[in-house]
């Protein structure tokens, strides 16, 4: 049986001020899945994926990616291996242009100069924007330099997709061509999100994170279905959705 | 979404100067303005010289007159320097519209308003002709200290955003009726600049994270540059080689 992409057990985490942040959060996230992790502002969501990729170490648990333990000495195949899209596209798009932002993952992996550029071809051609190699991010729209965060990540061929609210700011066109590329990837995923609508659409498993503990971890239709555990946590269904119902295809 | 702001002072163009790589660029012009520098006061022929060699330049690059005239305002506080001069100094007194003015003040004064002149037009050219993400890889590539790249690299790269920034703060505040009039409110200004250092730190806090998830080991390679042909050597030491000999024979004459 193989390991499973993403394995996180038992981790608590305070801040250096002494802030509990996670009180023992336990999830995983199998080969091939998509799963959503919901919860209110301040549950701990962000804190919990700085621990995915070595940024954060926990106080009690571990975390394991395909196998390998989130340690010191691992921390540069854990990064490679983890790929961790924030919020802000600005944060993380700090070269002069598109192909070099994209090329900055495999060059610090130590890659040949001609091996970094087949990456940065393939990953940019991945969420369609070879076109747009030569340019400064800030000549991009918010939603290409979205897609670009992704191919920067994406150049390291990472076996698990880590997103953080990846629809925040996007409008209705650029957020089903995000979709379409997360659809298309096929890598399994961890989406941070307050988008319901698009956990439901992409994540068949939902995992609810509030005052750093997992309430519930469940199958997202049946979770969205619940409105009474909606509710105690501060989660709403937009007006006129309804998971019951499933969309008219096309 | 601002492009001119960000992209400092560079004219888009295909001219020869244009093409050439920055790091030639930035050692020719470091070259020329050691040679102006270097002259000795009162060669006026030697200043025609250099002029004249830089208006070629300049009509190559394709650069308006008008463009290289703003650059000068820089030179400013260096005029009025300058103009204080003919009164200060001492020595031989010489009657200039009924004032009288010492004749070494005058020749001291037009010896550096032409040397500022000269460095800030050729400053210009360069900053006309080349990209800033340009110029800073040309600057890796003359070895400037990594340190200095990097902070060079970021500070082209976040300007815009932090402008950016500063411009929907500003907005915002004026919209509940702010303006400024005078010292009154010369606290909310600062408040607002504190609020946009401490933005800018916690961003700056972000995007190390960002480079940290993406295996940052400690070194930033830019790659917007590629190495110069020996004919871009010649064609661009050209500009130096014409000034070192002017300046040498300046030097012989006098």
């Amino acid at each position: 049986m193989t390991a499973p992409a993403l394995e996180v057990r038992e981790v608590a985490y305070a801040y250096p001020d002494g802030r509990q942040v996670l009180y023992g959060v336990s999830l995983t996230v199998q080969q091939g899945e998509r799963v959503a992790l919901l919860g209110p502002n301040g549950a701990g969501k962000t804190t919990l994926v700085l621990h995915l990729n070595g940024i954060l170490m926990p106080g009690h648990g571990a975390v394991s990616v395909g196998g390998l333990p989130v340690e010191q000495d691992n921390l540069l195949e854990i990064r490679r291996r983890v790929g961790v899209v924030f919020q802000d596209p600005d944060d993380q798009l700090f070269m002069p242009t598109v192909a070099e932002d994209v090329a900055f993952g495999p060059t610090n992996l130590g890659l040949s100069r001609e091996a970094v550029a087949e990456r940065v071809s393939e990953a940019l051609a991945a969420v369609g924007l070879a076109a747009e190699a030569d340019r400064p991010p800030h000549h991009l729209s918010f939603g290409q330099r979205r897609r670009v965060a992704v191919a920067t990540v994406l150049a390291m061929r990472p076996e698990i997709l880590v997103l953080d609210e990846p629809t925040s700011n996007l409008d209705p066109a650029s957020r089903r061509e995000l979709a379409e590329i997360l659809e298309r990837l096929s890598l399994p995923t961890l989406m941070v999100t307050h988008d319901l609508p698009y956990a439901w659409q992409l994540c068949p498993r939902s995992v609810l994170l509030d005052d750093g503990v997992v309430v519930a971890d469940r199958p997202t239709a049946e979770l969205l279905a619940d409105e009474e555990l909606l509710r105690s946590h501060r989660l709403e269904l937009p007006y006129g959705f309804d998971p019951r119902v499933q969309p008219a295809t096309p | 979404m601002n492009p001119s702001r960000s992209d400092g002072l560079y004219r888009p163009g295909t001219s020869p100067v244009h093409r050439l790589p920055a790091h030639v660029k930035v050692v020719a012009v470091l070259g020329f303005v050691i040679a102006v520098v270097s002259t000795p006061g009162r060669a006026e022929l030697a200043f025609l010289a250099y002029a004249a060699a830089l208006v070629v330049v300049t009509a190559v690059a394709g650069i308006g007159p008008r463009f290289v005239a703003r650059g000068l305002l820089i030179e400013l506080p260096f005029v009025l320097f300058a103009a204080l001069l003919p009164f200060l100094a001492g020595g031989e007194q010489v009657t200039v519209l009924g004032l009288s003015l010492s004749r070494e003040g005058l020749a001291d004064a037009g010896t550096l308003l032409a040397k500022a002149t000269l460095g800030v037009w050729t400053s210009m050219l360069l900053a006309g002709t080349t990209r800033p993400q340009e110029l800073v890889a040309g600057l890796q590539r003359l070895r400037l200290p990594r340190l200095l790249v990097e902070t060079l690299s970021f500070m082209v790269r976040y300007l815009d955003v932090v402008a950016d920034d500063l411009r929907r703060m500003r907005i915002a505040r004026d919209s509940r009726a702010f303006s400024a009039r005078g010292p009154r409110h010369w606290g909310v200004l600062a408040s607002t600049a504190g609020a946009l250092f401490v933005r800018s730190y916690e961003r700056g806090e972000r995007v190390h994270l960002a480079m940290l998830s993406r295996c940052y080991t400690g070194r930033l390679v830019l790659h917007n540059d590629r190495p110069a042909t020996r004919r871009e050597w010649l064609t661009a030491t050209l500009l130096p080689a014409i000034g070192a000999a002017v300046a040498v024979a300046a030097w012989v004459a006098t």
